[in-house]
């Protein structure tokens, strides 16, 4: 069996590696250092492996690397730094949205996944928008609220970068 | 033993077929929610895996010579933001809602939903109750199966290994039709299906069923339509005994068995529930009842 050339450019950085035909995309990040994509489940029923592939939040375990060849790879590392959090990291934070944290990086990717296309979501688009995660802490309350919150937040500081904007004779 | 396995990755439709003509090793992977999950069983060893997921051909949602044409690479999430689906195909679109969850939605395939041939394949029934045809290109040339022949039994159909299947299509239905599609669940979000039932009716000038189409999954080794339920509307006004009559008739064709999701009764009599309840809602669409 051959390995095979994969490119893979995550989070900004872009790695040339060989792999197997067989290797998911979830081990592939995980080899590389991204160890922020959890293995849980390894058969798409828990989304601890979550990625925004191209913009689209999928299980990493059901991906092939080499399908993977090329694309933008997200994780919730790439998201923001301990310095500087994504809002929805912050959020999940402040709220006790985190117990053993596992099913974090997920959650995260999925609801950045919606608020990247509804940045006002109901409580029932936000379940829906994670139903593909699970928590076995259960503290889905709390995870349903960070993102109400995160949302929230990010509307705000688009509102201010607007008001910035037009201050600055740019609109 | 470490698995063997090759890769393909075609840029276009003629590579793919060239690849898949006279060897029967080569094993089509999407979305992989399927595939990947069986090679993590330790299936399909020693085939060639060929990604169709950059085949122009197998993508789009569009309408030709009267027929909804949807290529087999569109996944379970562009069927939920196609307007033409929700407009032309609402089962289908109702199913797409309640398909696995959104991390699946947005890699899983109609064409690998209904490769695989699960007896409670979500896209069946609605499919199905559309009157759909599979269409196969290889080498040799192409075909078209109605979607009730194309599945054979559990995991089984009519695809020969040098088939990939490009578009499936069903035919805009007529102006005075209504559809709908329900499936019972052990919970609300990300489930596999205790039964489904999709139904598709339209009616004439006189308000008489011209054409109804009773479809059913999880309740026998491929998903089902009713034919002798569906009979039994035809020329009726869909309303009070038409409608009992139907869905008696769509239980009795439900062979259900026991499993970890349900019990055999359940499923039988369930599929005559759901099939009343969706064609009373029908026919409040449609103005009869």
């Amino acid at each position: 069996m051959t390995p095979k050339p994969v490119i893979l450019n995550v989070n900004g950085r872009t790695h040339h590696v060989a792999l197997e035909p067989h290797i998911t995309l979830l081990r592939a990040l995980r080899e590389l250092g991204y160890t922020d994509v959890k293995n849980g489940c390894e058969k798409g029923d828990c989304g601890a492996c979550a990625v925004l592939l191209d913009g689209a939040a999928v299980n990493s375990c059901l991906v092939l690397a080499w399908q993977a060849d090329g694309a933008d790879i997200l994780t919730n590392a790439g998201l923001g730094t301990m310095d500087n959090p994504h809002p929805l990291q912050r959020a999940f934070a402040d709220h006790g949205a985190v117990q053993c944290g596992y099913c974090t990086p997920g959650m995260i990717i999925s609801a950045k996944a919606l608020l990247d296309q509804d940045p006002d979501p109901g409580e029932g688009e936000i379940r829906e928008a994670l139903s593909g995660n699970l928590c076995r802490c259960t503290g889905y309350g709390q995870i349903f609220e960070a993102v109400k919150v995160a949302a929230a937040d990010i509307r705000s500081y688009d509102a201010r970068a607007h008001d910035v904007r037009r201050e600055e004779g740019g609109e | 033993m470490l698995p063997e396995y090759g890769s393909l990755q075609p840029a276009t439709l003629e590579e793919a077929i060239g690849a898949l003509a006279g060897v029967d090793d080569v094993l089509p992977i999407a979305g992989g929610t399927n595939v990947v999950m069986a090679m993590r069983e330790g299936e399909h060893q020693g085939k060639m895996l060929m990604d169709v997921t950059r085949l122009a051909e197998l993508r789009g949602i569009r309408l030709e010579n009267g027929y909804v044409v949807i290529g087999g690479g569109t996944t379970a999430a562009e069927l939920l933001d196609s307007a033409l689906v929700a407009e032309h195909a609402r089962p289908l679109h109702q199913a797409a809602q309640v398909f696995a969850n959104p991390l699946i939605r947005n890699r899983a395939t109609v064409a690998g939903n209904i490769a695989d041939a699960s007896p409670a394949a979500d896209t069946a029934p609605p499919l199905l109750a559309l009157g759909a045809e599979i269409e196969l290109v290889s080498a040799t040339g192409g075909r078209r199966i109605p979607l009730d022949q194309f599945m054979v039994g559990v995991n089984q159909t009519m695809r020969r290994p040098d088939e990939l299947i490009v578009t499936v299509r069903w035919p805009v239905p007529v102006a005075r039709s209504a559809g709908a599609f329900h499936k019972l669940a052990l919970r609300k979000g990300s489930a596999c299906s205790v039964l489904s039932v999709a139904v598709m009716v339209g009616v004439d000038g006189s308000g008489r069923i011209s054409k109804a189409r009773i479809a059913m999954g999880a309740v026998a080794a491929k998903p089902i339509r009713a034919y002798t339920a569906e009979g039994a509307l035809e020329g009726q006004v869909l309303a009070g005994d038409a409608i009992e009559q139907a869905s008696r008739l769509a239980a009795e064709a439900a062979q259900p068995i026991d499993d970890v999701r349900s019990t055999a009764s359940y499923r039988q009599r369930m599929a005559g529930v759901l099939t009343r309840r969706l064609l009373t809602e029908v026919a409040a669409e449609l103005g009869q009842e």
